[in-house]
């Protein structure tokens, strides 16, 4: 089956005054079908580069990424779109941020409503629907911001270190809820994060990229069977690949670990 | 997000803000009684050659049974009005403008940093030989204040919408126009309402000061004759109801942003 994205040679340069800087490096990577795979890797190695680039907010400066085999050009609906910073309108109720894609794909109100709220129990806040975000937990937005995303049927889910800003508690169980709504509403997922355990938990591979110049470095696959439990979390094969990717990350060659 | 400053407000809906929001009224009261218990006292006493509170409360009276007092108001209320809402209603899109294109920001902004160094008043000797005596000059001085004043809040409005919320609603499919209408106009509406506010403090004193110059009506030149003839009873009455018309429109204003953005996380 056709790959669902195709990062092929992706390189992305950013002009430092007179200097040009590699951010991305020819990274290529193939993601299957309803596929979730997370991106870890030390801070400043181009996973959001990479990331945006899949989104269409920032153009490659070489090669070029298929979505279900089609170019990307610019941004649209069908890839979807999570942030660390929520990104919820604080103006727009709830509901209203969950529909406001539909809106503007120019569905009729009464479809729209009916959708919105599927997805806003789907994530847990149907109390909430008519609550403004300044008013919700750092988890509700995100909830409310995946809600958001999924309302317009996307086929691919690109998240930013989406559970990044909160609290360790929190995060667990979003990322629980996360997996039961991937499992319920199958999309194709990448994910980036800067937590090992959240990047083995979710992923059936890991990607670990490299830092200076920003490159893919090695994938590890994740063997383990969905649906994912606190038995998977302390099981010794979940410490295993744990400890790989751990690796992966950290002692990268000629250990950037001891130069800091 | 990050609000301007000036709408950061600490008080809360709860009950204890009710209770807080009480005894300062209450304490607000106090000082105010307070206030003009020690005017009388002075005045009384003759330590100040300054009007008593009876004489000053007669004038008022007497103002505004011969009608005076409002023929001054209505002049002053008509010309800062429409000065305002002129420089409101051409600083909004004008500041939109600025902030959505570079050029457009590039070709205006130097203009903009140049009068916004001159105070307004400084154009009146301008205004009056190009303008004439009549209301012209005054409408377009107070025009200039507000407008400038707003022009710029809604312009930092603008180029403050943080970029995240923008590409956000770019990958839910949004173009730009309903980026601008759904994203930028409702993002930067709390800084635009904290310029109308500066803008009308600003056309307000602009007012006052432009009639005390220059016209025929108005609460600024019914002080200007009280000086000729040493009523300060007179001055005293318009000084008063410069101040409690300035603090009316500004918390209608203020009423009015809250209003409108609730939603704001307030810290
Ligand atoms: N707009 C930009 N201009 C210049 N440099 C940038 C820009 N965006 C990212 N970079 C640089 O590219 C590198 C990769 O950034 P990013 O993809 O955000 O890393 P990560 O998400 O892995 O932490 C960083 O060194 C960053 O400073
Ligand atoms: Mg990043």
């Amino acid at each position: 089956m056709q790959p669902k994205i195709v990062f092929k040679d992706v390189t992305r340069r950013f002009d430092l005054g007179s200097q040009s800087f590699v951010a991305l490096d020819r990274f290529s990577l193939d993601v299957a079908d309803g596929e979730f795979v997370t991106v870890v890797g030390p801070s400043g190695c181009g996973k959001s580069t990479a990331l945006n680039i899949a989104a269409g907010l920032l153009a490659p400066s070489e090669g070029e990424v298929l979505v279900a085999g089609k170019a990307v050009e610019g941004p649209g609906p069908e890839r979807g779109m999570i942030f660390q910073q929520y990104a919820l309108f604080p103006w727009l109720t709830v509901r209203q941020n969950v529909e406001f894609g539909l809106r503007i794909k120019g569905v009729s109100a009464p479809e729209r409503r009916e959708k919105a709220n599927y997805f806003i129990n789907l994530v847990g806040l149907g109390d909430f629907a008519d609550a403004l975000p300044k008013t919700l937990s750092g988890g509700m937005k995100q909830r409310c911001a995946i809600a958001r995303a999924y309302a317009v049927d996307p086929s691919v889910l690109l998240m930013d270190e989406p559970f990044g800003a909160l609290d360790a508690l929190t995060r667990v169980q979003l990322q629980d809820q996360l997996l039961d709504t991937w499992r319920r509403e199958r999309r194709t997922v990448m994910f980036i994060t800067h937590d090992v355990d959240e990047a083995v938990y979710l992923a059936n591979r890991v990607i670990v990229m490299a830092a200076r110049p920003g490159r893919l470095k090695e994938i590890i696959p994740v063997d383990l069977p969905y649906p994912r439990t606190e038995e998977i979390r302390l099981s010794p094969e979940f410490t295993a690949i744990r400890n790989r990717v751990w690796h992966a990350v950290y002692h990268q060659q000629g250990s950037s670990r001891e130069e800091n | 997000m990050s609000a301007p400053a000036k709408t950061a407000k600490p008080l809360r809906q709860d009950g204890k803000g009710q209770g807080a929001d009480l005894s300062s009224l209450a304490l607000n009261l106090v000082g105010l009684v307070a206030g003009i218990a020690v005017w009388w006292v002075l005045t009384a006493s003759g330590a100040v050659g300054l009007p008593p509170p009876p004489d000053v409360v007669r004038k008022f009276g007497d103002l505004i049974a011969n009608g005076q007092l409002a023929t001054d108001i209505m002049s002053s209320l008509a010309r800062v009005l429409t000065g305002f809402l002129l420089g409101v209603l051409l600083a909004v899109p004008v500041g939109f403008v600025m902030g959505w294109y570079k050029v457009a920001r590039a070709l205006i902004e130097p203009y903009l940093q140049f009068f916004r160094m001159i105070p307004p008043l400084a154009i009146i000797p301008l205004a009056i030989v190009t303008m004439g005596i009549d209301e012209t000059p005054k409408i377009f001085v107070i025009f200039l204040a507000s407008f400038l004043a707003s022009v710029v809040a809604t312009y930092q409005g603008v180029i403050s919408v943080d970029k995240t919320m923008i590409n956000a609603a770019r990958v839910l499919g949004a173009n730009d126009l309903t980026i601008f209408l759904r994203v930028i106009v409702p993002a930067s509406t709390p800084f635009i309402l904290v310029g109308v506010r500066i803008g009308l403090g600003s056309a307000w004193a602009t007012l006052v000061a432009a009639e005390l110059i220059a016209a025929q009506t108005g609460l600024g030149y019914r002080m200007q004759q009280a000086q000729l003839y040493y009523d300060l009873a007179t001055i005293f009455v318009s000084l008063i109801t410069i101040g409690v018309l300035g603090l009316a429109m500004d918390r209608l204003l203020l009423a009015i942003e809250r209003r409108l953005t609730v939603w704001q996380e307030r810290v």
